[in-house]
């Protein structure tokens, strides 16, 4: 990959730590390496969750560039959660339709918000470096956040109990002792290296252009993808729009591009002005890619836990990045929490290796699916792509197979965490997965959301049938048709409720077991099972 | 085997014209493009992927068949 920058958006100060000066390394319960989107996001979840964390960042610095805009309707639910959801919907453009190009005619366009009644957009465009700014200030607001720009990881050894790191400041160097390591330093991770991991998958030949252009343009607010457009014959084509007048240009370049020269403003400004045709714009940001699709083999090693690019990389086509990274952090930090809150054994974390490497296979089957169809290997696979292109104006089933990125949903977890339906629930909650929003009013009259009402623990969801059951303690007890009201009928059709269904929630609110009765003792089993006891 | 490879069509010889006929005329790439679409078209009429892969297997160069 190379990249001309931007400069950088948001500058910050090196602050000497205390740390610095002790006589013996200070010993932290959690130290996260990088102060990305996902190394944020695992920061501040853990923190509100009580446990204080030492973020340790190599740059002084965000926003060299605007690189992640897409944010799915799963990674906003977990920002509304820690307290930035509506601020970065208000700040980014909504969108939920894709629209699908053969030369100019559409053959192809897609709702990503199959349901409506959700607090959270199928999708907002957003630069990650606005994102990062809103998780910045968020993690200054938090007293358990240790921030420390300027820190750069240049040693580790792992031991029985933890991890010890060595970190270069330009005050020098000094040493640190953490209980976990959380590696969120992006797909050239240092931690990475340190641990001497491999980093193996598939790299595509082909290189893309990525340009955000600033313009005045009433172009649609969707996702326009173009299979050979008129304007760059026999590539493709992407064009999204971004807040404050910004447009995310991708054009792909073939195999034989030269990324350096391809990089250049008198090649760049030609290809664009045939695409947009006499609308003056400008450039804000150039880079040319290629793309991986890689992970690592185990993304839990000892004591040292991968999230994000560092633990695995996809192409950009279907918004799989930063929103599975995001997702990663969820599921590690009460995870994490519990193990050093002493619920769960440290075992608890290898249930992270396995439900997100089941994501990131996803993400990366879907990814390298998509970057197949985009940029087909040989004149033969070009062949059956374009009779598919050909025939989708004319077929339903080709229109179907048209892929020009499969836009990142929630994963549903198979796992052993969960405890299996004795009864059969239709719905479209699903076991494994992230329970679905729908409205609800309280109990005071207020209109709103169920994720909203939801705590960042376990939680039990009871329809009232005249019972009075208990939830175990520390667990938060919601009751449907008394806390909650189920005014639309919502929550009876998305969860198929009935009187007395009980239905339990992890603190990341997937669903890990439903009930058509309330049973304290399946309840309660069902948490520990959650909890890996 | 799900896939079926006795004939099911009534008069194979008809069968056997009514693809022959569809590329005649045509050069090798646009034969190749029809040929595509065809299978696709097929594919999807049958609607199996054990059946698809039965014969992606059959029709591939190094089985027993060719």
């Amino acid at each position: 990959m190379t990249q001309t920058g931007r400069t950088a958006r948001y500058t910050y100060g090196y602050r000497r730590s205390p740390d610095q000066d002790a006589r013996a390394p200070a010993r932290h319960p959690v130290i996260v390496v990088g102060a990305g989107p996902v190394g944020m996001t695992t920061a501040i979840d853990l923190a509100l969750r009580g446990v204080k964390v030492v973020l340790l960042d190599d740059a002084d610095r965000i926003g060299e560039g605007s690189r992640g805009i897409c944010w799915a309707k799963r990674t906003l639910e977990i920002f509304d959660r820690l307290g930035v959801g509506e601020q970065l919907v208000e700040a980014g453009v909504t969108w939920k339709l894709g629209k699908v190009f053969l030369g100019d005619d559409l053959v192809y366009a897609f709702d990503l918000l199959p349901e409506d009644g959700h607090k959270m957009p199928a999708f907002i465009n957003l630069q990650q470096y606005a994102v990062e700014k809103v998780l910045v200030d968020r993690v200054l607001e938090l007293a358990d956040i240790d921030l420390r720009w300027c820190n750069k990881v240049v040693a580790l050894e792992q031991r029985n109990d933890g991890v010890r790191i060595t970190v270069e400041t330009p005050d020098g160097h000094y040493t640190l002792d953490t209980d976990w390591l959380v590696a969120a330093d992006g797909a050239r991770s240092a931690v990475r290296d340190l641990v001497g991991l491999g980093f193996a998958g598939v790299t595509f030949e082909d290189k893309f252009l990525i340009a955000d252009v600033k313009m005045a343009a009433e172009f649609p607010t969707e996702r326009r993808f173009w299979f050979d457009p008129p304007f760059h014959s026999g590539q493709s084509a992407l064009m999204h729009r971004q807040p404050d007048n910004i447009w995310r240009i991708d054009l792909q370049l073939g195999p034989e591009a030269d990324a350096q020269a391809e990089q250049a403003p008198e090649r760049v400004i030609p290809r664009l002005k045939k695409m947009l045709g006499d609308i003056p714009f400008d450039l804000e940001w150039v880079s040319v890619y290629r793309f991986n699709c890689r992970r690592l083999e185990r993304f839990v090693h000892g004591r040292v836990v991968f999230v994000g690019d560092a633990a695995h990389q996809v192409s950009p086509f279907g918004a799989r990045g930063a929103n599975s990274g995001v997702q990663d952090a969820e599921n590690l930090a009460w995870k994490l929490a519990a193990v050093l809150d002493g619920q769960a054994d440290a075992a608890l974390i290898d249930s992270y290796d396995r439900e997100r490497a089941q994501a990131a296979d996803e993400n990366i089957a879907h990814s390298t699916r998509s970057t197949d169809f985009i940029a087909p290997h040989s004149p033969a696979e070009r062949a059956l792509r374009n009779a598919v292109l050909s025939l989708a104006p004319h077929a339903e089933f080709a229109r179907r197979m048209v892929n020009s990125g499969r836009l990142s949903v929630a994963t549903v977890y198979d796992t052993l965490l969960a405890t299996l339906d004795e009864a059969p629930f239709a719905g479209s909650a699903k076991l494994g997965a992230p329970v679905p929003d729908l409205p609800v009013r309280t109990r005071d009259g207020r209109s709103g959301h169920l994720l909203e009402h939801l705590s960042g623990g376990f939680e039990v969801l009871y329809v009232r049938d005249g019972a009075t059951p208990s939830a175990p303690d520390g667990v938060k007890l919601t009751v449907i048709g008394e806390d909650l009201i189920d005014e639309q009928g919502m929550f009876a059709q998305r969860f198929d409720a009935s009187p007395g269904a009980t239905y339990v929630l992890r603190p990341d609110h997937h669903l890990t077991a439903r009930l058509r009765s309330f049973d304290a003792g399946k309840v309660d089993a069902a948490i520990s099972r959650a909890l890996g006891r | 085997m799900k896939l079926v490879t006795v004939t099911q069509f009534a008069s194979p010889d008809a069968a056997y014209v009514a693809l022959v006929e569809a590329r005649r005329g045509l050069s090798e790439p646009e034969a190749a493009a029809l040929d595509a679409k065809l299978v696709l078209i097929l594919a999807n009429h049958i609607g199996d992927l054990d059946v698809l892969r039965e014969a992606i297997a059959l029709a591939k160069p190094n089985s027993a068949s060719s």
